[in-house]
């Protein structure tokens, strides 16, 4: 929250009337943080999901980048709301006395739904037979890190692999309602408050899940375009055209949703219609309709329509996914800034609005929004040396019974 | 002579587990709305407190919102209230003027000329009790909490301050206190009622337009203000069941 000096410089920031309560945001950039990192792990993990059990065969090159991009960015996922809560030291109080009539309540025990039951164990029945391979390739302290990985399992038979293969593919399927659980959720949380007329749709949590889905491709397809540079290896250019075709259709479902709950409000035009109004065309005219409509939807969707017609050359459509992916990631980011920051600029009093600065110097919300989104690329960094997707043995085939 | 089976096997152990998760579930669905609000009002005949205004009376002297600070260290600076008065001004060409400069607490100046004003008042704002209080409904931990008497109150030792409930209440009574960051909000002085004095607000009123008593009492003060007056509430359509009830209340007011 940021501190306001004097009431010269508190009324500065106002326009019309607000309850003095108001004045200063009580939600900042780092709640805008959570929906957005929660949703890029849940829409990597739909997107790896896609390939094991939609078996999608094209998008076999980016299945264990999904899976391993998902946990980078789950294990940061709590951090913006641990570290923006006035008592962070108390943060455990929500998952031993937890209040049941809260939607808040319960999101710790989703999340270590989410990250212990699907994500972990998807990841090391995938890795098992690997980890053992290469624990007994490596010697001195890996050896034993290995080792301890594995559980001290070291069946390498055929029969086992098939098993975590089976095993595998079930945690995948608890694991797709699981992560429109969590981000459905995380939509809730919002969509629940009465109070407040921009957030209280029930359109909210589907719009929250969709809108994962688009971000979470597309982080991975920007992974998995930086990291196979990186590693100076080939694209595979197949799979990266059929990653495009599932963003280019979600986009169109998220779109979709996103201009129903508008126009479904614009039609209705009930009391907060008038403010909302205002609010739209002025304090949020560029992070909405320039960032998160026109960035986030108009140029990726008219730009990957264009490319279900016409296919440019290899290297002109690495360029143009690689920035339809930046563009992509960027709109979603201003879309939950708009749901976030946009709700709270607008009094409840539906009289007047407050004001919301960004400091980008100094403002330890900002600082730790962004340190929190970029500590999972280096997470996902030291995974990918620890779990090398492309030193994984070849997938055991199962015969068709 | 027989052995008696002594040992706990595995098998028992996974039934036993499964038969208290299975007896967990169940409790839970027997009583499955129980989350659908947070309180409901008690069949007991405790007292039930409830607050009048009667805007009539309110001459914006500020006096409730300087006791109030004083009175519950709410911090000085000038934009957390748990009580403050607002001023509106309808104008002839019907524009609605709303201020409310330090909560009124310096008290109030029109600034449109007398000629233009339609006409003017002043709304004193505090915490609404309600009975179904959605502040205390999304409450993670459980910190903020009706006390039986229908007081939202806040366990301060417990808040883990995420403001959460400054977002669910409707009439912006909630603030994060900067310096003990956890919330703060109106108690109805719950410390004085305890030791049987009125709420501070309620003392320095010079006009006595602040009414509060026992709504199960039907001759308390309350009660019968509200017996004598038509009574509205803030926001009715949000269905908080604010305990709130306000005289004269114009429909501009929200």
């Amino acid at each position: 929250m940021d501190k306001i000096q004097s009431l010269y410089e508190a009324l500065t920031k106002v326009d019309g009337f607000i309850y003095p309560n108001e004045l200063a945001l009580n939600w900042d950039m780092l709640i805008v943080m959570y929906p957005y990192i929660t949703g890029l792990v849940a829409g990597a993990f739909i997107l790896a999901s896609l390939n094991r059990v939609f078996d999608i065969k094209a998008l076999r090159p980016t299945y264990e980048l999904s899976l391993l991009t998902a946990l980078s960015f789950m294990l940061v996922a709590t951090m913006p709301l641990i570290t923006h809560l006035g008592q962070p030291l108390r943060f455990y109080e929500m998952l031993i006395t937890p209040h049941l009539t809260s939607a808040m309540a319960i999101f710790g025990f989703v999340y270590l739904w989410y990250l212990m039951v699907v994500l972990l164990l998807e990841i090391w029945f995938d890795y098992r037979y690997d980890m053992v391979i290469w624990s007994r390739e490596k010697k001195g302290f890996m050896k034993f890190f290995y080792k301890a990985l594995t559980l001290w399992v070291s069946d390498t038979s055929p029969e086992s692999r098939k098993t975590d293969e089976k095993i595998g593919y079930f945690i995948t399927v608890v694991g797709i309602p699981s992560a429109f659980l969590l981000h459905g959720y995380v939509g809730f949380i919002f969509g629940s408050i009465k109070a407040n007329p921009w957030w209280s749709t029930v359109m909210m949590p589907v719009i929250f899940l969709f809108s994962a889905m688009v971000s979470g491709i597309a982080l991975v397809m920007f992974i998995y375009m930086v990291v196979s540079y990186l590693r100076k290896q080939k694209i595979d250019m197949n799979a990266l055209d059929t990653i495009a075709k599932y963003l280019f259709y979600i986009l169109i479902i998220d779109f979709t949703l996103e201009s129903l709950d508008q126009i479904h409000r614009i039609y209705e035009a009930d009391e907060s219609f008038d403010i909302l109004k205002i609010l739209v065309r002025g304090k949020l005219f560029f992070t909405f309709f320039i960032m998160q409509i026109g960035v986030g939807v108009v140029i990726p969707l008219a730009t990957l329509g264009f490319l279900q017609f016409k296919k440019p050359r290899v290297r002109i459509r690495k360029l143009i996914y690689w920035i339809i992916s930046i563009c992509v990631l960027v709109g979603i980011f201003y879309m939950r800034w708009n749901v976030v920051i946009g709700g709270q600029l607008f009094s409840k009093s539906f009289y007047g609005f407050t004001s919301y600065k960004v400091n980008l110097i100094g403002g330890s919300d900002v600082t730790l929004s962004l340190l929190w989104f970029i500590v999972p690329f280096f997470i996902l960094a030291f995974l990918l040396w620890l779990l090398p997707p492309w030193k994984k043995a070849p997938p055991i085939e199962i015969p068709e019974e | 002579m027989a052995i008696e089976k002594e040992n706990f096997s595995r098998r028992d152990f996974i039934k036993n587990s499964s038969m208290f998760a299975g007896g967990v579930v169940f409790a839970s669905l027997i009583n499955p709305y129980k989350f659908v609000f947070a309180t409901k009002q008690p069949k007991g005949k405790g007292k039930w407190y409830g607050i009048g205004i009667d805007i009539e009376k309110c001459i914006g002297c500020g006096s409730c919102a300087r006791a109030c600070k004083i009175e519950n260290n709410v911090p000085d600076d000038p934009f957390f209230f748990r009580n403050w008065v607002e001023q509106y001004t309808i104008t002839n060409d019907e524009r609605i003027l709303v201020s409310s400069p330090n909560g009124g607490i310096d008290g109030f100046k029109q600034p449109v000329p007398e000629e233009d004003i339609y006409k003017t008042f002043f709304v004193p704002k505090m915490c609404n009790h309600c009975a179904k209080s959605p502040c205390t409904q999304v409450c993670p931990v459980g910190a903020s909490f009706e006390s039986p008497e229908g007081l939202a109150l806040v366990d301060q030792s417990y808040c883990i301050g995420c403001g959460y409930c400054v977002q669910a209440c409707p009439y912006g009574c909630r603030y994060i206190d900067p310096v003990k960051g956890v919330v703060d909000k109106c108690t109805l002085c719950y410390h004085r009622l305890e030791k049987g004095l009125d709420p501070a607000c309620m003392m320095a009123c010079p006009t006595g337009a602040r009414i509060y008593g026992d709504l199960n009492d039907k001759n308390s003060a309350v009660s019968l203000f509200l017996k004598e007056h038509n009574c509205a509430v803030l926001k009715p359509q949000l269905n908080t069941e604010s305990k709130l009830f306000y005289n004269d209340l114009s429909q501009e007011v929200h």
